[in-house]
């Protein structure tokens, strides 16, 4: 069986006063079914943009350029407006950043669901949609009753489950989970991030979780993919990444991470994030690289695979395909 | 919505109409005019009787209206009489009762004002709202705009221009009053029930056109800030249609605070037809105000004030009661 989820090329950029910001340069990647990629990066380094041109909710002045998103054998760039709306929430879905304010304040929480599965499929009974409702809620640990509350009724945890009970309603294939936990408290943050991974395996979604948060990461992702000015450093497998990280971006930031056992030595990375309007040429990272070559300064490194699957985007490595 | 709350915006809304009323009583008063001696000196100008008489006529009036009293002594010979729903007599058209006077030019600004004022609400709301959609066509986005222009244009200013251009120059439509001379008033039959929306086509304009704007405009803004929530933007991740995200999420919430905008319309626009019913010369409310303010007529201002009070107020607490159905998250408190 191959990938659920296959990335190829993904090219974003943003058309501004100020001339045109490639937020994402040819992202690739592929998921299994069951898979759980966590996607980490500055801000502003593409995560987010990345999940809006998969779920092709770029907005003007944004345009996707180039590149195929395919869930379960379909390109969803090639899929007209109309199959879009019906491949949104069916085979691709979003968790938003802000579950707080993600829910209409003026209709119950079941409105929110049933239009959710009316627009997917018109022939459903209210009863249907009812047991749909229930189950959704159940699956994430929330009571019947939920659905005929409003999200003012709701604490933070309860509306991020009614987000993600939303989201599944469909059985998509993908889930997209923007920052699912910022704002939750520890405690609330492990019980989502434990529902996202129930329901993951329910309904045998792909889950991508965006997000700053290495520990949270280490904890529940199976692979990790390093972003910096839109483009994939690095992307392997959760103990590959922390163990051994091969891109030098992806060495710095997991060294930048407090540790038990150094208290009180953070190692930062020097420099800034480099502006995607005036990006450096060659590697964008090359300013701040404490490896850098000559080669890094001319040519933007190709991602290579190493043993094991992995992929860095780096000179470094250029050789030892 | 608890009982206890009802009670009391009940009886704020009795407070609210006590006060207006005393205020009212005690403004016209302090005018050393006297409407009837104005009145039996104007009869008496064109020769009705010896001028001598007048004092003795106004003073044996002034006893019967109880206005040879202490004013403190009238005004709560008023607030009872108000308790019992007696407003009294016009001063100037007496022997008709403020009531009657009231009941006769009602409907006029009813119906007037009621449709003119939703007519408008809804067609500013619509359009504000779909100006500030960025997924409506353009064309249908830039409908809006002649409104917002027209909005500094007063009604008045409106209808004297509809009249000589519509009304004058085309004649297409009548030039004012509430119905065709000659024809009788009849309820029932639907010719003059035609005749009469027919005249009364020019006024509504004039109020429509130049309000329409103001709706526009200050939903424009909401709808600017409501596109933006994060409910509107996990709507399109959900995958609803255009449709759908518009009327649900997005106008739905839009609409609150204009509801509340409503209510204060529907209190202001009673002062702005007065003008414009005495432009069109509709028997209605605003011009009976109008013409008791004239001859000082004070029981009629009274009549006709505490009758607005109450309708503002009134109004005013029946949309904060219906608001809790509107917005779910006022219901609790």
């Amino acid at each position: 069986m191959g990938p659920i989820l296959e990335v190829r090329d993904l090219q974003v950029s943003y058309y501004t006063d100020a001339g045109r910001a490639t937020a994402l340069a040819g992202a690739s990647f592929s998921l299994n079914a069951g898979e759980k990629l966590g996607l980490v990066g500055e801000s502003g380094s593409g995560k987010s943009t990345m999940a809006l041109a998969m779920m092709r909710m770029i907005k003007p002045p944004g345009r996707i350029e180039a590149g195929q998103v395919i869930v379960d054998g379909v390109n969803l760039r090639e899929l007209s407006e109309a199959q879009m709306l019906q491949a949104r929430l069916n085979k691709i879905a979003y968790i938003p950043q802000g579950a707080m304010n993600s829910l209409n304040p003026v209709t119950r929480i079941e409105a929110q669901m049933a239009d959710a599965i009316r627009a997917h499929d018109k022939q459903t009974t209210k009863k249907e949609i009812a047991a749909r409702c229930r189950q959704a809620l159940e699956s994430v640990d929330l009571k019947p009753q939920v659905a005929k509350m409003y999200a003012h009724e709701l604490s933070g945890g309860m509306k991020q489950r009614v987000c993600i009970a939303i989201s599944i309603l469909l059985k998509p294939k993908v889930i997209i989970c923007d920052e699912p936990t910022s704002a939750l408290d520890v405690v609330t943050q492990r019980q989502v991030m434990e529902t996202i991974d129930r329901v993951k395996d329910q309904i045998g979604a792909a889950v991508i979780l965006i997000g700053h948060d290495m520990g949270l990461m280490a904890q529940f992702v199976d692979k990790v993919a390093v972003m910096y000015a839109g483009r994939l450093m690095e992307v392997s497998t959760v103990r590959e990444m922390f163990t051994d990280p091969k891109h030098p971006y992806a060495k710095a930031l997991i060294n930048s991470l407090p540790r038990l056992d150094n208290k009180g030595v953070f190692q930062g990375i020097p420099g800034l994030a480099p502006s995607l309007l005036r990006l450096p040429p060659g590697c964008p990272f090359n300013p701040r690289c404490s490896q850098a070559m000559d080669i890094c300064r001319a040519v933007i490194p190709p991602s290579v695979t190493l043993e094991g699957g992995r992929t860095v985007a780096c000179h470094l490595y250029a050789d030892k395909v | 919505m608890s009982l206890k709350r009802i009670v009391g915006r009940l009886v704020f809304l009795v407070l609210v109409i006590w006060a207006a009323s005393t205020i009212t009583f005690f403004i016209p008063r302090l005018s050393p005019r006297n409407p009837i001696r104005e009145r039996f000196a104007e009869l008496a100008r064109i020769g009705g009787f010896s001028p001598q008489d007048l004092e003795a006529i106004v003073a044996s009036y002034n006893t019967k209206f109880g206005l040879d009293k202490p004013l403190w002594q009238q005004y709560f010979d008023y607030v009872s009489s108000v308790a019992r729903f007696d407003l009294g007599v016009s001063l100037n058209k007496y022997p008709k009762t403020v009531i009657d006077l009231i009941m006769e030019s009602l409907p006029w600004t009813i119906v007037l004002l009621f449709v003119t004022t939703i007519l408008s609400f809804v067609l500013g709301n619509l359009l504000g709202a779909i100006a500030a959609w960025p997924r409506a066509p353009g064309w249908l986005r830039s409908l809006a705009t002649p409104f917002v222009l027209l909005m500094g244009v007063p009604p008045v200013l409106m209808g004297v221009l509809l009249l000589f251009f519509i009304g004058f120059r085309l004649k297409l439509l009548p030039l004012g009053s509430a119905y065709s001379t000659g024809m009788v008033p009849d309820w029932s039959s639907l010719s003059f029930i035609l005749n009469v929306a027919k005249h009364q086509i020019l006024p509504a304009l004039s109020l429509i056109l130049g309000s329409v704007g103001g709706w526009v405009l200050s939903m424009r803004g909401m709808g600017v800030t409501i596109q933006g929530e994060d409910y509107v933007l996990f709507a399109e991740h959900k995958g609803l249609s255009g449709f759908v995200i518009f009327k649900d999420y997005y106008l739905r919430n839009a609409l609150l605070p204009q509801v509340t905008g409503l209510a204060l319309a529907l209190g202001t626009v009673v002062t702005s037809n007065i003008v414009v019913e005495s432009l069109f010369g509709l028997p209605g409310l605003g011009r009976v105000l109008s013409q008791a303010i004239q001859a000082n007529d004070f029981l009629v201002i009274y009549g006709i004030v505490l009758f607005i009070t109450i309708a503002v107020a009134t109004l005013m607490v029946v949309v904060e009661l219906l608001y809790p159905l509107l917005d779910p998250r006022i219901r609790q408190e």
